[in-house]
């Protein structure tokens, strides 16, 4: 009886500090929507929590801040360049890495087992050691603060990642495949394009959608190579910027910084399994 | 397979022509520029060393890195712990697992911006619109200015939230890794009469070691590079200094690339044991396949 009482109190203490952790989570969040949502003026004057007081008297909501940051503070811009960015920044590594892990799994050349092993100690280097020589190289190029060159940066960047995943994933497919392609007469490139795209269609998503929202999110590489010129800055640097220049406007703030959480968020709203997998298998990354 | 002795090398050719590029040549430079003055003039020897661990703010740099990798990692890995065993005993593991693993799909700015909201502060009598000092004053307290709270609390507050982002991480690998272990497993001892603190001391815990070290060794990896949080919300100011903003600073600010390279390159020998420890993994299990 006793033991019986103890285990169900046990277990409301279990549901209790559960809901409280999960509201914790979510509450910096929360705060963040609701805050630019709200008039300048009330952001100003309350916190984000004052609207609880009525939550459904829709007149104390607004999107004038979207509309500012979008338009005025150049969201609108940085979200197109965030794009421009990252779309090329995505496909060039992972289709060079598909090619490249491709033939690390299945072809047979010498420097094979070197070229791979190093592939693997170059996930954890620091991007820090890169940054003074490609920026001279850059700079000689001419292509500084232009989207090539950080189209180049992330493609550099993003390959040991998705060649070790990618192989990993390529060199587990049944070997009988390669074996009767071969005999029928395919050639490595139609086996390529015949066999392994069509069934790695999985892998490839995960690793598309790591490296997309990691060059979305990236600050740094675009902070080097691109520079704050308003044409190319995308979102991250884009808030960045604003901490900077208007760090109590809040209500800017939070629409801006918003604006650039929007697509993370339905990337990972609509394909949560793809991207855990992505992070399960990107856990050795640098 | 029939392949020729050039085919390999059009599949792989552009890949390490980058990866030579992008990684291998610059690191290679990097070093090489960390025994030159400013930008590559004159040799200097071991001097930028010299002055990385003299100089008072890079010493700063040094103690918060330490810092950030000590409670970071402690912190994402016990709560990622925590969760992956708790959640696994409700019906509604998988919403909150989405609570908790969405800060992950955000960008640290996004999130730099979100905590420095928390803490925003505001003097005396005026409205605080930032929620922890909104509480403290509630209680009837004084409005603190968080991140001026040098060393302890500005730090803390900092890498909180690191710990906000990354706990996630850790606990959906931990999570995968905890659904793998028997049942019988637990079950068994359960029946021996040990009691859940046992299960977990005696079962749990060593079974879930291999994905602990895994996790572990991803977010020290990860947080010895620290930059985009403590750059949005202090700048490195009052003593919230980390290696990578140094070096920003150090080549943008004081265009002093000999320095900077020096700060990377010790970087990369901090990150150097986990290389090895990678390698070594992965060519143990090759020798299994």
């Amino acid at each position: 009886m006793m033991d019986k009482l103890a285990s169900k109190l046990s277990r409301g203490l279990l549901h209790i500090v559960i809901i409280i952790l999960a509201v914790a989570w979510m509450l910096p969040t929360v705060g963040l929507l609701i805050t630019s949502f709200r008039p300048p003026a009330e952001v100003a004057h309350s916190g984000w929590w004052a609207v609880f007081e009525h939550p459904f008297s829709f007149a104390q909501y607004t999107v004038e801040n979207y509309v500012t940051v979008i338009g005025k503070v150049g969201m609108g811009r940085a979200f197109l360049n965030s794009l421009i960015i990252s779309i090329p920044g995505t496909i060039i590594p992972v289709t060079i890495a598909a090619f490249a892990a491709y033939a690390f799994a299945w072809m047979k050349f010498p420097g094979r087992q070197f070229l791979f092993l190093l592939t693997v100690a170059l996930l954890v280097v620091p991007l820090q050691m890169t940054f003074i020589p490609i920026l001279r190289a850059f700079t000689q190029l001419g292509i500084v603060g232009t989207f090539p060159a950080i189209w180049l940066a992330h493609t550099g960047y993003g390959l040991p990642l998705a060649i070790y995943l990618l192989r990993n994933f390529i060199g587990g497919l049944p070997s009988e495949l390669f074996d009767s392609a071969s005999i029928d007469g395919a050639s490595p490139l139609q086996s390529f394009f015949r066999i392994v795209l069509p069934l790695s269609v999985p892998a490839i998503a995960s690793v598309v959608i790591f490296q997309f929202l990691w060059v979305w999110n990236d600050l740094l590489v675009a902070l080097i190579y691109l520079g704050g010129t308003p044409d190319v800055v995308p979102v991250t640097l884009q808030v960045a910027n604003l901490v900077g220049s208007r760090g109590q406007d809040w209500h800017l703030l939070t629409a801006a910084a918003f604006v650039s959480m929007a697509l993370p968020l339905v990337v990972f709203f609509s394909l949560q399994r793809y991207f855990v997998r992505g992070i399960l298998a990107g856990s050795v990354k640098g | 397979m029939r392949t020729g002795r050039v085919q390999p090398w059009l599949f792989i050719g552009p890949a390490v022509g980058l990866l030579v590029f992008f990684l291998v040549y610059p690191s290679i430079y990097t070093i090489f520029l960390s025994f030159f003055y400013g930008m590559g003039e004159s040799f200097a020897g071991w001097a930028n060393y010299v002055h990385v661990f003299t100089d008072r703010t890079t010493l700063t740099a040094f103690r918060n890195n330490a810092l950030w990798v000590v409670v970071f990692t402690t912190f994402t890995v016990s709560f990622g712990l925590a969760f992956a065993v708790l959640l696994d005993r409700v019906r509604y593991e998988k919403i909150i697992k989405s609570i908790i693993f969405i800060p992950m799909a955000i960008s640290m700015v996004g999130a730099a911006t979100i905590w420095r909201f928390i803490y925003a502060f505001r003097p005396e009598g005026s409205p605080q619109v930032g929620l922890l000092n909104a509480i403290v004053t509630g209680f009837g307290g004084q409005p603190v200015g968080w991140l001026t709270e040098a060393p302890w609390l500005n730090n803390f507050l900092l890498i909180v939230v690191g710990i906000w982002m990354w706990t996630g991480f850790c606990m959906v690998v931990l999570s995968a890794a905890y659904k793998n272990i028997p049942r019988e497993l637990m079950e068994a001892a359960r029946i021996d009469g040990a009691n859940e603190w046992q299960v977990f001391g005696k079962v749990t815990l060593p079974s879930l070691k291999p994905a602990l070290a895994v996790v572990a060794t991803t977010m020290v990896v990860f947080v010895l590079k620290i930059f985009d949080i403590v750059f949005v919300m202090t700048d490195g100011l009052f003593g919230t200094e980390v290696l990578a903003n140094r070096m920003y600073k150090e080549m943008f600010l004081f265009m002093d690339f000999g320095r900077a390279s020096t700060i990377a390159v010790i970087l990369l020998l901090l990150i150097i044991p986990v290389m090895v420890f990678n390698i070594r993994q992965f060519r143990e299990q090759e020798m299994l396949r």
